[in-house]
């Protein structure tokens, strides 16, 4: 199974399971999606996967106005880059509705995210940093196929809002037969290879090249612990403040711009 | 209406004099009627209002308390906000009024959505209503959402108070189509437009709208039109406001043009107007005094999570 495959399970099980779940997105319907997320759902759950206009703005109000009537809405942005015509809502409806009203507001936003060859300035960019910055926002950076799955079926049952960042990088080129390896709750950081002359803390497609390079550094006699945050609000500093007292050094890894972001 | 009217300018008052008004004070004179048309035709708990910022009268039409005014403008616990969001931006969202933010033309795909989770849940009957300003017509979310609610078929009615002004912004640097109610054509949606100071006017035409929508007729978009009788708000002297456009049709005052309309009409008697207003000011007095009795939120005891998932919230709760 790849990671995208995970994502197109993980939403055909919230569909099975859940009534109040359904997709909305450009072209997520017949289609399947321009990259095959929701392939073979609009026929599996009739009126349930439903194609939406270009209006990223209108797009998230009526999740957050579906979310106010007990829905559970999964949007899916058809780029990261393109929220941010959807920013408003999500910062300002979304992200306030249980701070002001005491409204929960279970909806989950998909933001196919991260540079792959190619995609220029406007089809590449990693905007978890930015979202992390408000209140009432969870963001998730799932950097496995096992995560990418269990994530986002959490992210959905969740009654707040995710921003949920999967990699396009790894779309196709990551793939695993276990789905069921070690499943930790949103929130929770992996130490994902333990160490002891530094910290990489990193996520998302980013955990594997600092994999790649904890592996070169062992020739050389380094030892890396590299810990996966999973998830950038909240963020585990537990888990990163035990790893740094252990090694005494620390590298943040990220791929969204550097600043003022999540890893600054 | 006439409700209203009083209750903003008791609001105005206690905003002018200082002390227990938390934030602006944002009046809707002079739409009164065309906000009240709507929402008597609206059913609380069926359907849904979503209120923008001059519309006390169609709120109250619609099933909010007094009360309820006055504890979000005190900013007290114990109102529909407890204190975190002032004035005009209260609502009570799973009783179907949700609460304004205030970046404007957003409310419109948040009651789309509403009404399509209804539609999906199988159930039917129901209308979503909002307001907007003519200023707020030149939003993106505005285009977008009701290209949306177009799209699917909503039973939404859209309420276009053009009152001629946002905030000094006459319509001129607005938009350039000719009248507004033009742009329903663009969006295939139906367009009404009436006189908004003419409450007989304005009541069957919502009537028909809301009927219109309620029978899967569509969105409805209603352009009112009259004059903002009031500044943007009450640190506004509208000083831009010139006296032709208040001296003419549209700047007429609709509480005035009903009074004849019900007088000549034989609705009510001549002295039941009185005994109305009085009855109202002794409930305004009345809320005043209970509302300024209550307390503002506690800053230490407080639960200011903006995350409802307790173990996600990351520190954004700063209570213990
Ligand atoms: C997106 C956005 N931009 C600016 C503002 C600031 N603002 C608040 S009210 C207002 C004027 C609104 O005019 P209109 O829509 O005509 O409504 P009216 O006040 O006349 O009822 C402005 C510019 C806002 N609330 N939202």
């Amino acid at each position: 199974m790849t990671y995208l495959e995970a994502i197109r399970d993980a939403q055909a099980t919230v569909l099975r399971d859940d009534p109040s779940v359904f997709i909305y997105g450009q072209d997520v319907g017949v289609f399947g999606g321009p990259f095959k997320a929701t392939k073979g759902l609009f026929d599996e759950y009739p009126g349930r996967v439903k194609d939406a206009p270009i209006s990223e703005d209108a797009m998230v109000g009526l999740a957050v106005g579906a979310a106010i009537e007990g829905m559970r809405p999964i949007v899916e942005m058809q780029f990261a880059d393109f929220s941010s015509v959807g920013f408003n809502q999500i910062i300002n409806q979304a992200a306030t509705l249980y701070w002001r009203t005491n409204t929960p507001c279970p909806i989950t936003i998909r933001l196919p995210s991260g540079g792959t060859p190619g995609s220029g300035p406007f089809h590449s960019q990693s905007l978890e940093g930015l979202y992390s910055q408000f209140p009432g926002l969870v963001v998730v950076t799932p950097a496995t196929v096992a995560d990418a799955y269990h994530m986002l079926v959490e992210a959905v049952g969740l009654n707040d809002p995710v921003i949920f960042c999967e990699h396009k990088y790894l779309y196709y080129h990551l793939k695993s037969e276990e789905l069921d390896s070690e499943v930790l709750p949103i929130g929770k950081a992996r130490i994902v290879r333990s160490g002891t002359s530094a910290t990489l803390v990193t996520y998302s497609a980013m955990l594997h090249e600092c994999l790649a390079a904890a592996r070169q550094l062992e020739v050389d006699g380094y030892s890396i612990e590299v810990v996966d945050l999973r998830s950038v609000k909240p963020i585990d500093t537990d888990t990163i403040l035990a790893s740094v007292a252990r090694t005494g050094r620390l590298l943040a890894v990220g791929e969204a711009f550097p600043w003022g972001g999540s890893l600054f | 209406m006439l409700m209203a009217r009083l209750m903003e300018e008791k609001l105005a008052s206690l905003y002018r004099s200082g002390g227990r008004i938390v934030g602006g004070v944002y009046s809707g004179k002079g739409q009164e009627a065309f906000s009240a048309a709507l929402t008597i035709h609206l059913e609380f708990g069926r359907d849904i209002f979503a209120p923008l910022i001059r519309d006390q009268a169609g709120r109250l039409a619609f099933g909010e308390s007094v009360m309820q005014s006055f504890q979000t403008h005190f900013g007290t616990v114990n109102g529909p906000m407890r204190g975190r969001d002032g004035n005009v931006h209260r609502g009570l969202p799973r009783e179907g009024i949700p609460a304004m933010i205030s970046h404007l033309g957003a409310q419109i795909s948040v009651v789309s959505g509403m009404l399509m989770a209804r539609q999906m849940q199988g159930k039917s009957g129901f209308v979503g209503a909002t307001a907007i300003g003519d200023g707020a017509t030149s939003t993106g979310a505005f285009h977008e959402g009701l290209n949306l609610a177009a799209i699917e078929k909503l039973p939404l009615v859209l309420a276009v108070a053009n009152n001629q002004f946002a905030y000094s912004t006459p319509n001129e640097r607005q938009f350039a189509c000719r009248n507004l109610v033009d742009r329903a054509i663009g969006y295939g949606v139906v367009g009404h437009e009436v006189d908004a100071t003419d409450l007989v006017a304005c009541v069957r035409t919502f009537r028909e709208a809301v009927a219109n929508a309620r029978s899967g007729g569509g969105p409805q978009m209603v352009v009112g039109n009259l004059l903002r009788l009031c500044g943007h708000g009450e640190h506004d002297d509208a000083s831009y406001i010139s006296d032709s456009a208040k001296q003419a049709h549209s700047g007429r005052d609709c509480i005035e043009v009903a009074r004849t309309q019900i007088a000549e009409q034989g609705w009510m008697r001549e002295t039941a107007f009185a005994e109305e207003e009085a009855s109202c000011r002794k409930t305004i007095e009345e809320c005043v005094d209970r509302a300024s009795a209550e307390s503002l939120p506690n800053p230490f005891t407080c639960d200011w999570s903006a995350i409802s998932s307790d173990d996600l919230s990351d520190g954004e709760n700063l209570k213990s």
